[in-house]
């Protein structure tokens, strides 16, 4: 175990950058399972990754390519909305199989792949964390704006549409963005880290929220609180970030259940 | 002549066919007025209507112009696990707790979750009752009141509320009798 790694500025950006990253994506998370489509962040990392993998491939920025892949896979989740999760599953099964196909036949995809699905944040470069904390800067006041609107379609939709506002435009602009911030997630620390950072905050924070706004603090704060612990267990043991931060995350959602069901 | 806010003629709306109609009515501001028919006749689908929810098939709606609507659906979303308060709730329709029950008052920075089911169904009734509105549409609002529920929406709906108008979409016949101010008979098609 090496703790001094904990403070060595090799790894202040790829820390920060997920740390940002790690606030954020228990938001839109949160706005996902409000909307039952939380599978569709899984979708979305997995096309982010086969698409950072086919831009390396094709020499191509990586991070551009995630970004364009999952924002195709949201206008292809916007026009398939009656499919729901079929769309979802659809989406991972052909991302799964263009992006093992890459590692396999293509020796430049082959680190990169290990890297998007071990979730190997320490090659994030500072290229990411300037991209993560400017999606962030605008994606906060974006989601803080759509808040209402996207509470009011789900739960008084036919208020919402007697009013004469369509709920449309909103619900496609959170896609673009879920896409956007989880492509960048995915390629800054892996598919899996991207999803569990995505899924387990809001499952904890809807249990145990006592409020809509208490619950989105709550999320944010068990996203960074547990993303900066499976960072230093990862590094002090060398092991892989994303299987570290995935079963850490679960096991932060296991614990108080246990304890809760025992009362 | 009160002022009328909006005048259904000849009135046929429906889905991918029609289900409802037709219809003649106006209303006018500080009237409740009681759809009342049998299951099946589609009286929510003439409610959607006058808003724009449903396909009109024939005839028109016209209404005096930037009037705000408010519509209580019957099927609600799904609350349960969502960490949602009463407070909350009320905010998205911008709808006010002043004149709640005392029985929801004291409950509202609960989560919906840890409300009875009567309770939860008049505090969405509420936030729709209570929103911004020139017409407020309510949709079978008594149903899983309980006796106290029913009583208080009556009494506030006995009410003056002279600038507003009010359709009331209900099976509740003592309901219909006892607020509306006129009541409309819609037979199935």
């Amino acid at each position: 175990m090496n703790l001094d790694l904990l403070v060595d500025p090799l790894f202040r950006v790829p820390f920060l950058t997920g740390l940002l990253l790690a606030g954020l994506l228990p938001l839109i998370g949160m706005y996902l399972r409000l909307r039952g489509e939380w599978l569709a962040a899984l979708a979305f990392a997995q096309m982010a990754s086969a698409g950072a993998l086919l831009a390396m491939v094709l020499g191509w920025p990586m991070l551009a390519g995630g970004a364009i892949a999952a924002l195709l896979a949201s206008l292809a989740k916007g026009l398939a909305a009656a499919a729901g999760a079929n769309a979802y599953a659809l989406m991972m099964l052909l991302a799964w199989g263009a992006g093992v196909l890459l590692v396999a036949n293509h020796p430049l995809a082959e680190q990169a792949g290990h890297a998007l699905f071990d979730g190997q944040l320490y090659f994030t470069g500072e290229g990411h964390l300037l991209a993560v904390a400017l999606i962030c800067a605008g994606v906060l006041p974006v989601l803080a704006r759509l808040n209402r609107s996207l509470l009011l379609a789900r739960f008084f939709p036919e208020f919402h549409q007697a009013r004469g506002l369509d709920a449309g435009p909103g619900l496609m602009l959170f896609d673009l963005l879920a896409g956007v911030v989880i492509a960048l997630a995915t390629v800054s620390i892996g598919v899996m880290a991207a999803f569990a950072l995505v899924f387990v905050p809001p499952l904890v924070a809807y249990r145990f929220g006592r409020s809509w706004r208490a619950g989105l603090g709550l999320a944010a704060a068990i996203g960074t609180a547990g993303y900066t612990a499976a960072f230093a267990i990862s590094l002090a043991f060398d092991q892989p970030f994303g299987p570290v931060c995935a079963v850490f995350l679960v096991v932060i959602f296991l614990v108080p259940g246990v304890k809760s069901d025992r009362l | 002549m009160e002022e009328v806010l909006l005048r259904a003629t000849g009135l046929v709306a429906g889905y991918d066919l029609p289900v409802a109609g037709p219809l003649d009515f106006d209303l006018r501001r500080g009237e409740i007025l009681g759809l009342a028919g049998p299951n099946g006749a589609g009286k929510s689908t003439l409610l959607k209507a006058l808003w724009g929810g449903v396909t009109v098939f024939g005839g028109q709606v016209e209404k005096a112009t930037g009037l705000a609507i408010s519509h209580q659906a019957q099927g609600f979303a799904d609350l349960r696990g969502v960490p949602l308060t009463g407070r909350e709730l009320l905010a998205l329709t911008g709808a006010s707790p002043a004149g709640l029950p005392p029985w929801l008052l004291d409950r509202l920075d609960w989560r919906l979750d840890r409300l009875s089911g009567g309770q939860l169904q008049f505090l969405r009734l509420w936030a729709c009752l209570t929103a911004q509105a020139d017409i407020v549409l309510l949709d079978e609002p008594s149903n899983n009141l309980d006796r106290a529920g029913v009583d208080y929406l009556a009494d506030w709906l006995a009410r003056s509320h002279a600038d507003q108008g009010f359709i009331i979409v209900s099976h509740d016949l003592a309901l219909i009798d006892r607020v509306c101010t006129r009541v409309i008979q819609v037979g199935a098609m």
